[in-house]
């Protein structure tokens, strides 16, 4: 597909998906239209998930099959997980200060995490930045790509272990649940900022391959 | 196994005629306690709830130092090379190192605890071997990652910088685990920890592992 119709669906889907938030979802009881932020929030913060699921994704198969293909893959999921990282972490400060009062509570495990999952891809992309040989580059950010996979299971598990004050997911099994008449605006805002997701991921890729083009050439003139 | 003795020989030998690796860990733990001991207001709350903190932040990065040491010796003089070349499979020298920069830093740790059991006024007691046995799970868990993401930050051009940037995120369970069963340790209140120790313990594991069949991509030529 045209990555240009994909980029009109996600500009469509955002209005759409605007009109449904601020017009049709009633407003919550207790917080009030504070809580419209949860369906910016939400989202985001499992696309930062899903990035960083991606990456260890395409640390694996680079491993495997030595593909350039995979590990250009992973560096555009660490990009795109270091934005949408950002974007929860904002939305949820937010969301915080008029509902708890302070933007950070720092003895928030989920809060910290979340900032531990974005310092951990901000270090993947060092790692990539101060490797100057390409293969290289691509074999040892991988194996970091991995290692980075491995944690997630770990920062999970502590989620349950160590005290949070954060709402429980209400999206996830064990969760609260959302009023129905949410439900509509928050699933389309999910598949929203899916096809943004997409869109960006497929527009980077291509300026990705361009980078490695003009590397090559650069390398090409220079051994000439 | 043989070659594993072989390596943790080799860096003991070279540690115990220079003695740089654990003096300099030592000394840095012991700073950084007494950075703490100023910057925390002393009067409003209860010291033992913070010591824990206290105490991995000195390990974390007296470990950082430890590794970052660790590394340097095996580059200086291209020693690295002769240990690729030696007859040992790469995973043997990854098991090997591990061994090494465990035993280090337990060394180093063993001698941080007590100056923090002073500085902290905690009791002299059986406690005291409860602090020990969460450093040991910790720090095999640190060193699990450590050694392998050490080998990778020597490939770069900003050796020392980069091995704290990657080292730090991804020992995150591992110190928040170790702070979190020191503490109940401290406080006398054991129910529960034994989950943490498990986390701890499967942590250690996992990454043991992996890093045992990644270094083979890590140090090829």
């Amino acid at each position: 597909m045209n990555t240009k119709v994909l980029g009109v669906i996600a500009f469509v889907l955002m209005l759409i998906t605007c009109y449904l938030i601020f017009v049709v979802a009633p407003i919550e009881s207790t917080m009030g239209i504070v809580q419209k932020i949860f369906y910016f929030h939400v989202p985001n913060a499992i696309l930062s998930y899903m990035a960083a699921i991606l990456l260890g994704f395409a640390s694996i198969m680079f491993l495997a099959t030595s593909n350039q293909k995979w590990d250009r893959y992973g560096s555009v999921s660490a990009e795109l997980g270091v934005l949408f990282t950002t974007t929860a972490i904002v939305s949820g400060m937010i969301w915080g200060k008029p509902a708890w009062g302070k933007y950070w509570v720092s003895w928030d495990v989920r809060l910290n995490l979340e900032l531990v999952l974005l310092l951990t891809l901000v270090a993947y992309l060092m790692l990539r930045a101060y490797l100057p040989n390409q293969e290289k580059r691509a074999t040892l950010s991988c194996v970091f790509g991995l290692l980075a996979l491995l944690n997630i299971p770990f920062n999970y598990l502590s989620i349950y272990l160590l005290p949070t004050q954060h709402p429980k997911p209400v999206v996830s099994p064990g969760g609260g649940g959302i009023d129905p008449g949410m439900k509509p605006a928050f699933y389309l805002s999910l598949l929203t900022w899916l096809v943004l997701f997409a869109y960006l991921f497929i527009k980077r890729l291509a300026v990705a391959r361009l980078q490695e083009e003009v590397e090559y050439l650069e390398h090409r003139v220079r051994n000439a | 196994m043989k070659s594993l003795r072989a390596i943790l020989f080799k860096d003991i030998a070279v540690e115990w005629r220079n003695k740089e690796a654990i003096s300099s860990m030592f000394m840095f733990g012991v700073l950084t306690m007494v950075i703490f001991n100023y910057t925390v207001d002393p009067t409003g709350f209860d010291r033992s709830e913070l010591s824990p903190g206290v105490l991995w932040v000195a390990f974390t990065f007296a470990g950082v130092i430890g590794l970052n040491r660790s590394l340097n010796m095996e580059i200086d003089n291209e020693c690295l090379q002769g240990l690729l070349l030696a007859p040992l499979t790469r995973g043997d020298l990854y098991l090997g190192k591990v061994a090494s920069n465990f035993v280090f830093m337990m060394t180093a740790e063993l001698l941080i605890i007590p100056p923090f059991v002073i500085l902290n006024n905690l009791p002299i007691d059986s406690r005291i071997l409860g602090i020990v046995g969460v450093a040991i799970l910790g720090t095999l868990g640190f060193v699990s990652v450590g050694t392998i993401l050490s080998m990778i930050a020597a490939q770069t051009r900003m050796k020392e910088v980069i091995l704290a940037i990657l080292q730090i995120p991804l020992t995150v369970p591992v110190i928040l685990m170790a702070v979190k069963s020191t503490g109940m340790i401290i406080a006398n209140e054991t129910a529960g920890i034994s989950s943490r120790l498990a986390v701890l313990g499967a942590f250690t594991i996992v990454y043991l592992t992996a890093s045992y069949l990644l270094f083979d991509y890590v140090v090829e030529e």
